[in-house]
């Protein structure tokens, strides 16, 4: 029954994503990257292809996808830059909570637009005082007449200054804890959103970073998901979902550092021959493989856990925590072997570092997946 | 209109070749297979011509092992109606290739409007299939079009010749064009298409099924070998001007004895 093979139906959507992402992507990579700017003529490409919104289920016109699917896609796009691939998956983690929580109402008039025409979304649940305890928000929504009213500030919200769509998390009674914390859907243009200017990143740097400030905003009451209240819940099931997808994009993006640093060492000669003929360095060449095999095959798994309807929270922390802890581990001896040249912006292994970086941080910092990992290893005695 | 599309499937072009023991041919076991690229002129071409013509088909027809439909499979994905595959060893000669394609044409039923094929195959770079269906199937062909234009029953296509000059031909159809780079711009196949293409008809010949025997072999391969490494080049040293003249006799010697190219 083990099987390590990809159905043929997988292996041409990874192929066309790959192909994508070396065609498309890589050529703009470092120009994004250099510009700070959104590439949408790329993004858009990718939408009309299908690979974007991929959660998206087929009564709502997405393609149906199963969460392995989806990881071979992000792992395909990082591979040319994990930049990008943060902006294109902030979609996925935005509507996630409206498939897993929403009202039919809610999915048809939410998640439909995004298969009809390229839109943009944003998850908003981190603060400027509240980052890994995520349960300590102070955005609050006070229930006012016929709707309720949403103040408070977010931050390193991806997509902020384009999305088309919110999704907040928000506390009705921050006495409450976990239990008070509510989720609304936004629509862009709702009076009270202030937008911030783009933050400076070290990496990721075409994909946009911004605070977002709520005036007094008006949320009518069917724009709550799930019911008041459930929104803690409906984070953390988002994450079982969205972190083999961070997780896959770490593995794209180790994977293109192992590659080029094989490719390189190969071909560079010191002492006499290449640097492959070395031991020291094909210690490290054999080390990155290692990692990023077991990494990906990490993430197939958590991503397999889910789409057999089995609980992955564990394993997805495993795969979050060791993939991008491996990302830049093998980035970092990426631009080792590269030596003075990796340390230039000319070659692609010093963009992979500092994008590596963030995977560490976003959507539960390594430290964060250990604790979860923990509660389930002794929730298990 | 009915339009065929030929396709082969080659060696993705970052593979590690490896002859066979034997030298018949080339190991295929951990190869990864894509269409060859100018095929992919050839599909596109297709899908424009029937997006212009309402009520056409395209269909996709291969020579070639079974084990891998990658080819036939992208073409399919990409937006053709259907496809055949002639089950026959990869390394078929040219002419049993355009016999076994013509064959599969005429098996299937229906009479060509337009073939197109890519101008070679990345692998053997032959050259020569669509000129051979063209000549076995008694219809006009152009090869290394880079211009595609259809009025009514007549194409003017434009093709490249050395030099870069451009050739202007009128065809009327039915027609063989074999395309070159340039021609368009492939498209990717989305990912509908590619959930699609699984349900689109798939279907197998063999070589008997479309009259091609033993005897129509033209060609025996019996040595694929990698070329010999080229050993570095050698530096002389002519700065020191007292040296210069016998160093130049001395680059003289070795082109004519060594390198044997004067």
């Amino acid at each position: 029954m083990l099987n390590f093979e990809l159905s043929q139906e997988q292996l041409e959507i990874y192929n066309e994503a790959l192909k994508f992402s070396k065609n498309e992507i890589a050529p703009k990579a470092s120009e994004f990257d250099e510009k700070a700017e959104m590439p949408f003529e790329i993004f858009k490409k990718a939408w009309e292809l299908g690979f974007y919104n991929t959660c998206i289920p087929t009564e709502f016109g997405g393609s149906g996808l199963t969460t392995l699917d989806s990881v071979l896609i992000s792992e395909a796009f990082a591979y040319s830059c994990m930049g990008m691939n943060t902006s294109i998956m902030a979609n996925d983690l935005a509507l996630l909570p409206i498939v897993i929580g929403g009202s039919e109402e809610q999915k048809k008039k939410y998640l439909t637009p995004f298969t009809e025409e390229f839109k943009v979304a944003s998850f908003c649940l981190t603060e400027p005082e509240s980052g890994s305890d995520a349960a300590s928000i102070k955005t609050t929504l006070k229930e006012k007449d016929d709707h309720f009213l949403l103040n408070g500030n977010k931050m390193w919200i991806t997509n902020a200054g384009y999305a088309d769509l919110y999704v907040v998390y928000a506390t009705v009674d921050p006495q409450l804890g976990h239990s008070g914390i509510t989720a609304c859907v936004l629509e862009k243009g709702a009076e009270g959103i202030e937008v911030g200017l783009p933050e400076k990143k070290m990496g990721h740097c075409s994909s946009d970073t911004r605070a977002l400030t709520f005036n007094n905003v008006k949320v009518p009451k069917e724009n709550i998901i799930g019911g008041v209240g459930q929104g803690w819940k409906l984070a953390m099931k988002t994450l079982d979902h969205s972190r083999p997808l961070v997780a896959s994009s770490a593995v794209g993006g180790a994977q293109a550092a192992f590659d080029h640093a094989l490719k390189y060492a190969n071909e560079r000669k010191q002492f006499g021959k290449p640097l492959a003929k070395h031991q020291a360095i094909q210690f490290m060449l054999a080390d990155m493989g290692i990692k990023v095999e077991n990494a990906r095959n990490l993430v197939h798994k958590a991503a397999w856990l889910l789409d057999q309807g089995k609980r992955n929270t564990k394993i997805a922390s495993f795969a979050k925590a060791y993939s991008a802890d491996i990302c830049m581990e093998v980035a970092t001896d990426a631009v080792q072997i590269y030596g003075g040249y990796g340390y230039s912006k000319e070659y692609p292994v010093e963009k992979i570092m500092r994008d590596a970086k963030l995977i560490q941080i976003y959507e539960g910092t390594s430290q964060i997946q250990k604790l979860v990992i923990a509660r389930e290893l002794n929730s298990s005695i | 209109m009915k339009i065929f599309v030929c396709v082969k499937q080659v060696p993705d072009t970052e593979t590690k070749i490896t002859p066979k023991g034997d030298g018949t041919f080339i190991e295929t076991n951990s190869i990864k297979w894509i269409m060859n690229p100018y095929d992919e002129f050839a599909v596109e071409q297709a899908l424009l011509v029937k997006a212009a013509n309402a009520g056409s088909t395209v269909t996709v027809v291969r020579v070639g092992g079974v084990k891998d439909t990658e080819a036939l499979r992208t073409a399919l994905a990409m937006g053709a109606d259907d496809s055949i595959l002639v089950e026959a060893e990869d390394n078929l000669d040219s002419y049993m290739t355009a016999k076994a394609l013509k064959g599969a044409i005429e098996k299937s039923g229906n009479s060509p409007d337009l073939i197109l094929a890519g101008k070679q195959a990345i692998d053997d770079d032959c050259s020569q299939v669509p000129q051979l269906l063209a000549q076995m199937m008694n219809l006009p062909s152009v090869s290394v079009v880079v211009g595609f234009e259809q009025n009514g029953d007549t194409l003017t296509l434009k093709r490249e010749v050395e030099g870069g000059a451009i050739e202007v031909y009128e065809v009327n159809k039915p027609c063989v064009v074999a395309c070159n780079k340039g021609l368009n711009t492939p498209r990717y196949a989305s990912l509908p298409g590619i959930m699609k293409a699984k349900r689109k008809p798939l279907e197998k010949y063999s070589l008997a099924d479309v009259g091609v025997t033993a005897e129509d072999q033209r060609l025996k391969y019996s040595e694929f070998k990698l070329p010999e490494e080229k050993p570095p080049g050698k530096k002389f040293d002519a700065l020191e001007e007292d040296k210069q003249a016998s160093i130049v006799k001395e680059v003289v010697g070795l082109l004519r004895t060594e390198a044997k190219v004067i």
